[in-house]
């Protein structure tokens, strides 16, 4: 058993929250009531937040579930709740135009899917040991994630802070009663 | 046995791009068109993080948590113009914003 999950552990992993992340994706795209469509985004944020995980990516896991999980999804339920929706009922699902979606997408897969084929399963890590150091030190993820954050990105990391406030007054500006 | 390389996380990227992708381009409701969106970012970080650890170098992480900043902003602005349309229009329908329509 233990020799079991030892070999196919992260496969087995790997594919149940492929699969649920996939089946998230499809119900957000087919669901009539944005509601349901939301929660089952809440699902792929989850499942994308664990496959995070399996790649050494701790601080990035823990990240896609406080803003995705917390914070946009509760913007996404709040706005659902706040706008009246009953009038939906009657209406077509999708849009006038949507056959060129379609078609669009479909050369997108056709594209995808060449590249795809004949793709080896790609390397393993070559030195995954440089996702939790610091110059060769070994550190936690986030230790190393902050040092360099701080370090080689400072000024990106202001941009977005700026960035973020830019963003919270055009929210407030838009939302504003006038 | 049974490694889960990179070219799964690229495949599964690609799945959820084309899905959000779809529902960008065929959905008239403009909160899905936003969900929709959140999910490409999302396959955007999954290829982002697949590379960083092929390579060992944590400039992917560092560039998907600016991609989840994009992300925040974007849903907070793209819902406040939600609810401003909502209030013009009474509807949620993308194709009822017919103003600049010449």
């Amino acid at each position: 058993m233990a020799e079991f999950f030892a070999a196919y552990g992260v496969a087995i992993l790997f594919y149940a929250f492929a699969a649920i992340a996939v089946g998230g994706a499809v119900m957000v795209v087919t669901m009539r009531n944005p509601m349901y469509g939301a929660l089952s985004l809440l699902a792929t944020f989850l499942s994308v937040a664990a496959l995070f995980l399996l790649r050494n990516a701790e601080f990035l896991a823990v990240v896609q579930v406080f803003v995705y999980g917390g914070g946009i999804m509760v913007l996404f339920l709040f706005v659902i709740m706040l706008v009246n929706l009953h009038r939906l009922k009657e209406s077509s699902l999708f849009g006038e135009y949507s056959f060129v979606g379609v078609v669009v997408v479909g050369l997108l897969a056709a594209l995808f899917v060449a590249i795809f084929v004949g793709l080896g399963s790609g390397a393993p890590a070559a030195d995954d040991a440089g996702l939790a150091s610091i110059d060769g030190e070994a550190v936690g993820n986030v230790q190393a994630v902050a040092w360099r954050l701080y370090t080689d990105h400072l000024l990106p990391f202001e941009i977005a802070s700026l960035f973020l406030l830019v963003a919270m007054i055009g929210a407030v500006v838009l939302g504003r009663k006038n | 046995m049974l490694a889960i390389g990179t070219t799964h996380y690229l495949v599964l990227g690609a799945i959820l791009f084309a899905i959000g992708l779809l529902g960008i381009l065929t959905r008239r409701n403009m909160i899905t068109v936003l969900m929709s969106i959140e999910l490409v970012l999302n396959s955007v970080n999954l290829n982002l993080i697949a590379f960083s650890y092929q390579l060992g170098d944590l400039t992917g992480q560092i560039f998907a948590i600016f991609t989840i900043t994009v992300a925040a902003g974007e849903a907070a602005v793209g819902l406040g113009i939600l609810v401003a349309l909502f209030r013009l229009h009474n509807t949620t329908e993308l194709d009822r914003a017919t103003e600049l329509r010449g």
